[in-house]
């Protein structure tokens, strides 16, 4: 298998990653208008849960539920007890999510310690699967399938649901969905454990190819900005394409330029910012 | 009448290393007046301005790698401080021009990235940056031929540089200049019909608040020897900004309590936990939760009361 296909499909295995992680920043973000800084300490904790839950002898699909679903009850705690009693500060609710994550970082360390721990792939997974003569790693298209599906679930629910277009009209105008008797302050509350969940989901998903180290949770955190940055608040579209375009600018960045890759991935996000402020598909800011 | 308090901390200051028993003191102390200068670079832009930047350590950080890979290059250190301000200077400016594309959270993320990719570059561009070993310099800057290598004439040096920074945030707060930041961030829009050129004032700004950033950065580099991408992490954006905002956004004596306070804390945590992100973190935590004006206006605040209580009124 050539170079540039192994590259194109770990490019695509980021970019389903990236997809699950910013898909519920970029809700927050659209819905509560602040971007929340404690995604990347997140993705890492939810991580760091399913290293000790599958010690414990738990399965990895199970492993890798509960994980999220621990780092969803946390962010539901922050949003009810921390972020709700600074309605309307945005600015105050920001620096409180930058100030968890340092605790949290050092509650990781403290924990798990400072070695890297590999999430071991499922067994299933293990080894390539063969199309037209090439051998893909099954793993990594297990991930970009997951992304596919939940994408399509995701959407499901935004367009299909009572609840999704409750979360629309909140992004859209949060004072008038609440003349119209929609509970805001709920929605918050569900799209943050949401967000948290598909977070800490990716976190341990993503454990058999980055594993878990201290200082995942500053890797990923700017890389969920650029998503969203590109992409644009609040879209869900945006996000899928603003993924992948930074999963195959950040491998092939790292493989061609690999003591620039950073600069190769903020650089367009710089030019969508000079040319398009609310990104590829945000809405201007009314 | 707020004369003689300030008299009195000037010498208070001026005569520190006399009266502070140890060097280690001394140097707590320097490092005390070079974050103080970060500080109030950071609350010209946070405090007066009312935009929060999260990516000022990387302005800091450009003036000390810029000031390394001069004076390892062989330049003077007179040549060393042009060089590091007038890169920081231009960086700055980049900044500027891409972050005020936003305000208020846009402009937070934006900075956040443009924070990161400077840490993006000094940690992986080896070649340049020498990445995680960093880049070590020996020897600091003779003034006027006065050696700064003791710990005491160093925080002299310092303490001056500190001073100019001060003498520089008064006037720009009396200045018409200043009015014009305070009034971008109040009412953007009415600055705007009454015919200020809102971006550029905020451009202004924006240097200026880079100038005194670079300046602390170069302090720091002459005063660690050192320099490596833990100066411009995230972390270290965050410890300035909360500097500021612990201390009070947009006073001057804010930011150099502030600046005291976590450099104290950080020094005494690190003695005895080893837990300093966590405190850092929880600090700020408690600080934006419970006392969003900072201690400086909260204190103010709360002596007042007691002395209303007190007399009665």
């Amino acid at each position: 298998m050539s170079l540039w296909l192994v590259l194109a499909v770990n490019s695509i295995t980021l970019g389903g990653l990236l997809f699950l992680l910013s898909s519920g920043f970029s809700l927050i973000f659209g819905l509560m208008k602040i971007p929340n800084l404690t995604h990347g300490s997140f993705f890492m904790l939810g991580a760091y849960l399913a290293t000790s839950l599958i010690a414990y002898g738990l399965d990895f699909w199970t492993s890798a539920v509960l994980g999220g679903l621990g780092v969803a009850l946390f962010g539901g705690i922050v949003e009810r007890f921390i972020l709700r009693r600074l309605a309307g500060a945005e600015l105050a609710q920001v620096l409180v999510t930058l100030g968890l994550s340092f605790m949290v970082a050092d509650v990781c360390l403290m924990v798990w310690t400072g070695d890297p721990i590999r999430i071991a792939t499922p067994a299933a997974l293990r080894g390539a699967a063969s199309f037209a003569g090439l051998g893909f790693p099954k793993y990594r298209l297990a991930i970009s399938l997951i992304a596919v599906v939940f994408a399509a679930g995701l959407w499901a629910l935004l367009d299909r649901t009572q609840l999704g277009a409750m979360i629309r009209a909140g992004v859209d105008d949060a004072a008038m969905a609440r003349v119209v008797g929609i509970r805001v302050s709920r929605l918050f509350t569900i799209v943050f454990c949401l967000g948290a969940w598909l977070a800490g989901f990716a976190g341990v998903i993503g454990g058999p190819i980055l594993s878990v180290y201290p200082g995942l949770d500053g890797e990923m955190l700017p890389l969920a900005l650029v998503v969203v940055i590109l992409g644009g608040s609040g879209s869900l579209l945006g996000s899928l394409v603003g993924s992948f375009v930074v999963g195959f600018l950040y491998n092939f960045g790292q493989a061609m330029f690999p003591e620039l890759a950073y600069v190769v991935l903020f650089l367009p996000m710089l030019i969508v910012l000079v040319l398009r402020p609310q990104g590829l598909f945000g809405r201007p800011a009314v | 009448m707020t004369r003689l308090p300030l008299a009195l901390g000037f010498v208070v200051l001026a005569t520190l290393p006399l009266w502070m028993p140890g060097t280690y003191y001394v140097n707590i102390a320097s490092q005390i007046l070079f974050y103080a200068i970060f500080a109030l670079g950071v609350n010209v832009l946070a405090g007066y301005a009312g935009l929060v930047s999260l990516g000022h350590a990387g302005l800091f950080g450009i003036a000390a790698y810029a000031g390394g890979k001069a004076i390892t290059a062989g330049y003077g250190h007179s040549v060393v401080a042009v060089i590091a301000l007038a890169a920081t200077l231009v960086t700055a400016a980049v900044f500027a021009v891409l972050a005020l594309r936003g305000t208020g959270l846009g402009f937070v993320m934006i900075t956040v990235a443009l924070g990161q990719i400077v840490w993006g570059v000094a940690y992986r561009w080896i070649s340049i940056t020498n990445g995680d070993n960093g880049i070590t310099i020996t020897g600091r800057p003779m003034p006027f031929g006065l050696s700064l290598a003791s710990p005491r004439s160093f925080y002299w040096a310092t303490l001056v540089v500190f001073l100019a920074a001060l003498a520089s945030m008064t006037v720009f707060v009396a200045s018409p200049f200043g009015a014009s930041v305070q009034g971008t961030r109040d009412q953007p829009r009415r600055m705007n019909a009454l015919g200020y050129h809102v971006w550029m004032i905020r451009f202004l700004a924006f240097l200026f608040s880079g100038f005194w950033s670079g300046v602390a950065g170069l302090l720091y580099l002459y005063y660690n020897q050192f320099v490596s991408p833990q100066v411009v992490a995230l972390t270290a954006s965050a410890e300035a900004l909360l500097m500021v905002i612990s201390g009070g956004t947009a006073t001057l004596l804010g930011p150099i309590v502030g600046a005291a306070l976590v450099v104290v804390m950080k020094n005494v945590a690190s003695a005895y936990i080893e837990r300093w992100n966590f405190v850092l973190g929880a600090i700020f935590v408690v600080i934006v939760v419970f006392m969003p004006d900072g201690l400086v206006p909260g204190t103010v605040r709360l002596a007042r009361w007691a002395r209303s209580s007190l007399l009665g009124g």
